[in-house]
């Protein structure tokens, strides 16, 4: 879990990076600080699981097992990307490891992740859904329209609400009266859990637990992962709205540092090897970010191609 | 050969698609063994596949197509079925921007087979959020296929043709439809996507008309023929893909076009198909473009206004008159 987390981080220098260097076209959204709950969750998952993403998908791709040479491709809008150029940083899928995409309408995924989970209660399958999704889509029609379908049909899918304090500018304060979200998750008649989301152990077990019970076809559960955003909303972003302490009390809390740290402690890896993990992961991502650059563009006339089967 | 209504066909149609591959079920508001379907076109189905199968929802339009999107994605093929053609308002995302545009955004990896069903059209008095005739919405999102299916023959064809299909398609019936008789063979056939039918053969003018309007069309063609004016109308049965082809080559042999659509005039169906016939046929027409569509209102709901504002034989017939 260390790798994958240290992974995903190292992605998302890299892609703000590039994007300081003028390479990424359009819009970014770092998943930098979130990683725990995407590592949480989708290491209790199975290759042939699925989950839905967000417009701040990066780290889910990773987390599931997507290569990150091509994810890289893919937000240079590069031929040789997941989606061949069309769908970029916000779009991406990898159907073969069960990633079943990004959405970038907020809220969107919601349905649809319990639409694939009716889709495994009728082919009689033990696959399970993890679908991710901010604080931000809990006020969508959709989270209530697709949870409580979820809930009624007793489908395997797993909601994982990133709480990440902030809808873009929007702090979570102004736009509901409650604290949690999992709160929500009682009038749909399911469980509802919160965990510390900077806390990787923590969501794997609470993910173990849910997982499980999807699994054994007893229905769909809310995991509220509390989080924060290291970097703004996007790439324009430079956060103002979030006062100074609380950034810092949450950089202090970061996942990975956390982690690294109990690893140490715990003498569950030394020092060396844990720089051995970090060293390979680096140079894993510096060979997508050269895969990525030497990729060529799609050809222009390529837009006209995959709009129907 | 033995006729049966639109209704009927329809339900064969789901019938046989559900017999044929286990992938196929339906969802939607009342569709089960409870009501049968607002319209009764999924009657007794419930009964005969079981209501995993044959699901009845939640009045949640935005999460039943989701449900359909993410089932069609993981190996299904969902027929959902909204109410009236009014509510997929409430489902626009998961339609337009979810439904038909996880090909294109996703690089060709995935397949989205699954079919919206839903009831379009105006004249039994049930006002503005029940009577709207909304398919240039749809021929509007690249992605969706968009069918419109006048007779029991084919609504059956294409609906087949449709669940087999591995993209969206957004099926259009219409209220007044339901109940009309037509002939249907008892074995299999399909209809295929983007080819028009000409539902009458004529001389004089081309009327372009779907869903119910072909039947108004062919009401007024019959008038006119008494006249001596032979009018040929084209049914396109699907408007994405639409057949330009037939069109055109009927306008060629015309001279003349009148397109009647049930919906309003401003950018609605009429305006695409006077559009492709003006860039792509002008120098055929011996007359002015005519189309005869709804003035840009909501449907009121009152009888005598209801019937002021849907084109009918008349105002057909009118419009046939001022270009021969």
């Amino acid at each position: 879990m260390y790798r994958k987390m240290f992974e995903i981080r190292s992605f998302e220098e890299k892609v703000f990076e590039l994007y300081a260097q003028n390479m990424v076209p359009g819009t970014i959204h770092l998943y930098a600080g979130e990683e725990a709950v995407a590592v949480g969750v989708c290491s209790n998952l199975r290759k042939d699981d699925y989950i839905t993403s967000t417009h701040r998908g990066h780290g889910h791709c990773i987390a599931k097992g997507a290569d990150p040479k091509r994810i890289m491709a893919e937000i240079l809008g590069k031929k040789t990307g997941y989606c061949k150029g069309k769908g970029g940083s916000m779009h991406i899928a990898d159907f073969k490891v069960g990633m079943l995409g990004a959405t970038a309408v907020v809220g969107a995924g919601i349905p649809i992740a319990m639409g694939a989970g009716l889709s495994i209660k009728l082919r009689g399958t033990d696959q399970v859904v993890a679908c991710f999704f901010g604080e931000g889509a809990s006020n969508q029609g959709t989270f209530h329209e697709g949870i409580n379908m979820a809930a009624i049909w007793k489908l395997p899918v797993i909601f994982v609400c990133e709480n990440n304090l902030y809808a873009m500018g929007t702090r979570q304060s102004r736009v509901m009266l409650i604290e949690n979200i999992a709160d929500r998750a009682a009038s749909y008649g399911i469980p509802g859990v919160t965990v510390d989301g900077n806390d990787v152990l923590a969501v794997y077990e609470a993910a173990r637990e849910v997982v499980e019970r999807a699994r054994k076809g007893e229905g769909p559960t809310l995991i509220e992962c509390k989080t924060y955003r290291h970097k703004g909303h996007s790439r324009v972003d430079p956060a103002k709205y979030r006062p100074k302490e609380e950034v810092e009390e949450w950089l202090r809390k970061d996942p990975i540092k956390r982690l690294r740290e109990k690893l140490l402690q715990t003498n569950v890896l030394a020092e060396e090897e844990i720089q051995r993990v970090e060293g390979e992961v680096s140079a894993e991502i510096e060979e997508a970010v050269k895969f990525a650059v030497e990729s060529p563009y799609p050809a222009p006339e390529e837009a006209l191609e995959d709009v129907y089967a | 050969m033995r006729k049966i209504t639109y209704r009927e066909a329809l339900r064969e149609a789901l019938r046989e698609e559900m017999q044929r591959d286990p992938t196929v079920f339906l969802l939607g508001e009342d569709i089960g063994r409870y009501w049968g379907g607002a319209f009764k076109v999924t009657e007794g189905l419930a009964e005969e596949f079981g209501d995993e199968r044959v699901r009845d929802t939640p009045i949640s339009e935005s999460a039943i197509i989701g449900a359909a999107v993410g089932a069609a994605i993981t190996g299904m093929r969902p027929v959902a079925e909204i109410m009236f053609g009014d509510l997929t308002a409430l489902a626009v995302d998961q339609i337009a921007n979810q439904a038909a545009k996880i090909r294109y955004m996703f690089g060709g990896q995935a397949k989205v087979p699954l079919v919206i069903r839903t009831p379009f059209g105006a004249g039994v008095n049930i006002a503005a959020h029940h009577s709207q005739s909304l398919e240039a919405w749809y021929m509007h999102i690249p992605g969706l296929y968009v069918a419109v299916p006048s007779t029991p023959y084919d609504a059956k064809g294409l609906l087949k043709t449709a669940i087999r299909n591995d993209n969206p398609v957004f099926f259009c019936e219409h209220k007044l439809l339901y109940p009309i008789e037509g002939e249907v063979p008892e074995e299999e056939y399909t209809v295929p996507l983007g080819v028009a039918d000409v539902k009458r053969e004529g001389e004089d003018v081309t009327v372009v008309a779907a869903l119910y309007m072909v039947h108004k069309a062919l009401e007024a063609a019959e008038k006119l023929e008494t006249e001596g004016i032979s009018v040929e109308v084209v049914d396109p049965r699907t408007l994405t893909p639409l057949d330009k082809q037939i069109i055109i080559k009927s306008v060629k042999k015309t001279g003349r076009l009148v397109v009647v659509s049930e919906d309003c005039k401003t950018a609605g169906v009429s305006a695409e198909i006077a559009a492709v016939v003006a860039e792509e046929a002008i120098d055929y027409l011996d007359a002015p473009i005519k189309r005869v569509a709804e003035p840009d209102t909501p449907i009121p709901f009152s009888p005598p206004l209801e019937q002021y504002v849907i084109p009918n034989e008349k105002s057909i017939i009118k419009a046939v008159r001022e270009v021969v």
